[in-house]
């Protein structure tokens, strides 16, 4: 992307205009969160205005309006991540809600006691704690793929911890922590040779890279809206149809009925099924405006500038002396988590905030990855397309004068 | 002293200070110069868990007055530690149950002190005040 494409992006972002501390905000927090493009926000905006009315059981002109948006949405989101119907394509308030859908509805379904279902140990919180509310529940019993010192997966270990009691494989497509973009077409493939089913957890990948979840041929894919620049409070969990039918529903309510009676409540078909209570049809529209505005711009030209952005400060970083990038995989997205000597990543994290640059400090949700690591957690950087190479300019020399500072 | 005497002492050699720079570097120093806590003292009863960093607080009643001693990983709440300690230690616990820390506030730091920044601050705060709730009513 050229200084002009670029200049053109971030003036689409209202809050990239803004000051912390009257010093102009440079936004390295983006895996955390994105921040929104005004087309998103017009979206919410004209939702409330010219569409609101609830959806699905309406006669009534507007409610037909808002259902038809809403499922206008489904279907674009289906078709993004190629899913082969809309059908597949459950909304969630995120990635969260769609594992601990998986975790009960898969648990009632396949898993008995001394089952298994293997994860990796560089996931995120909510794809640990899901998995072992279940193993509670059921008597299951968890299994971690472990990493080597890069900060990539051991596939060799991975395929051990196979067995005929796994139930299910549940890893991150990508680490919010390290930034490794996993093989997963490969664990996919792995498992299904023992017709173990997949999950993956697509919240740090569906920012960066192109998601084909019919190649991939994952079973599950789930992630959130506003970490690809939409709305909090909407995600998406993407079933295969024939799992779908064989799950049961995970919350009960409106919505999800065909019919009520105090003797006998039947569900209602896919994908409503799984969509309790009044859904969050304008959520659903901005979460699909976000996807197209990421398809114009394109997302092998945002990855390709990602990267140019990643490499950049990953160089300018190693400039300083005792830094440590935490995380080293070949193949990696737009995260680099680092340290600096013995300084503690609070400390850095908190004076770079005063100088206007907002990174993440801590175990980034991901305390047993920490803890084995044996650090106190780690600074991260994460880039998103508006962020440029001025600003990593910006923030090395604000790291520089930090670290003088704490040394 | 009293709590608010040097309370009003830290205010005024933090504010000679215009850039929070300066004032960071000072809280740094204190920091720095803060005595360890004592390896027997960093024990799990003495750890105040935050999401970021972690503190460590020991309080022991001496002739009437709580000696509070602490710790940090970071050094940033290291130094906030090390104010909390000048200002509470050897104090009575009844002026500690009593007293109002306006100095952080007063001083730009009040930041630190948020529920939010998690770095377990807030719950050290409540901490010296409840060690201190518990010596006075032991004392009756």
């Amino acid at each position: 992307m050229n200084p002009a494409e670029i200049e053109n992006i971030r003036s689409q972002f209202p809050i990239l205009a803004e000051k912390i501390y009257n010093k102009p905000l440079i936004y390295f927090d983006n895996a955390a969160t994105t921040q929104k493009p005004q087309a998103v926000l017009d979206k919410i905006n004209y939702g409330y205005k010219h569409l609101n009315a609830n959806i699905h059981r309406g006669v009534h002109y507007l409610s037909q309006q808002a259902t038809e948006a809403h499922e206008a949405a489904r279907k674009f989101i289906a078709e993004y991540i190629n899913a082969s119907s809309s059908d597949e394509i459950i909304f969630t308030r995120g990635t969260t809600e769609a594992i601990n859908l998986v975790a009960f509805s898969l648990g009632e379904c396949t898993c008995q006691e001394g089952d298994e279902i293997v994860i990796s140990a560089m996931e995120h919180h909510s794809n640990i704690v899901p998995w072992q509310m279940l193993c509670e529940r059921k008597g299951l019993k968890l299994h971690i793929i472990p990493i080597n010192e890069k900060g990539e997966l051991l596939l060799d270990e991975y395929e051990k911890l196979l067995t005929e009691r796994t139930k299910l494989v549940a890893v991150t497509h990508v680490s919010n922590v390290f930034g490794t973009v996993n093989p997963v077409k490969e664990i996919i493939a792995t498992a299904h040779v023992k017709n173990i089913p997949v999950l993956i957890d697509g919240a740090q990948a569906l920012p960066h890279l192109k998601i084909d979840v019919q190649d991939l041929d994952a079973d599950f894919y789930v992630f959130s809206g506003h970490k690809v620049y939409a709305p909090t409070g909407i995600g998406v969990f993407y079933g295969k149809r024939a799992w779908l039918e064989k799950l049961p529903p995970y919350q009960g309510g409106g919505e999800m009925i065909q019919n009520v009676s105090f003797e006998k409540t039947t569900y209602n078909e896919l994908p409503f099924k799984f969509e309790a209570g009044t859904p969050d049809y304008i959520g659903s529209t901005a979460l699909a405006e976000a996807l197209k505005y990421v398809q114009n711009i394109g997302i092998e030209k945002i990855a390709d500038y990602e990267h140019e952005l990643t490499e950049y400060a990953t160089k300018r970083l190693l400039e300083i002396d005792g830094m440590r990038i935490i995380g080293t995989a070949d193949h990696k997205s737009s995260v680099i988590s680092f340290l600096v000597g013995e300084i503690h990543p609070y400390d850095i994290g908190m004076l770079l905030d005063k100088l206007g640059i907002a990174v993440r400090t801590g175990h980034h949700c991901a305390q047993p990855l920490i803890d084995q690591l044996g650090i106190p957690g780690t600074v991260r950087a994460s880039f998103a397309f508006y962020n440029t190479k001025e600003e990593i300019d910006t923030f090395i020399e604000a790291l520089k004068k930090v670290v003088a500072m704490l040394s | 002293m009293t709590i608010n005497e040097i309370q009003d002492q830290i205010i005024s050699e933090f504010n000679q200070f215009d850039d929070w720079m300066d004032k960071y570097a000072l809280l740094i120093d204190l920091g720095n110069a803060l005595e360890p806590l004592d390896e027997k003292h960093k024990t799990p009863q003495n750890i105040i868990e935050g999401c970021q960093s972690r503190v460590w607080l020991n309080a022991e009643l001496v002739d009437g007055k709580v000696v509070f001693e602490g710790e940090s990983d970071a050094i940033l709440v290291k130094g906030i530690v090390a104010l909390l300690i000048q200002v509470l230690s050897g104090q009575t616990p009844d002026d500690i149950v009593n007293t109002d820390l306006y100095f952080v506030k007063k001083i730009g730091l009040q930041e630190h002190l948020s529920p939010t920044r998690s770095n377990g601050l807030l719950a050290m705060v409540k901490q010296m005040k409840m060690y201190a709730l518990v010596f006075k009513m032991k004392q009756g």
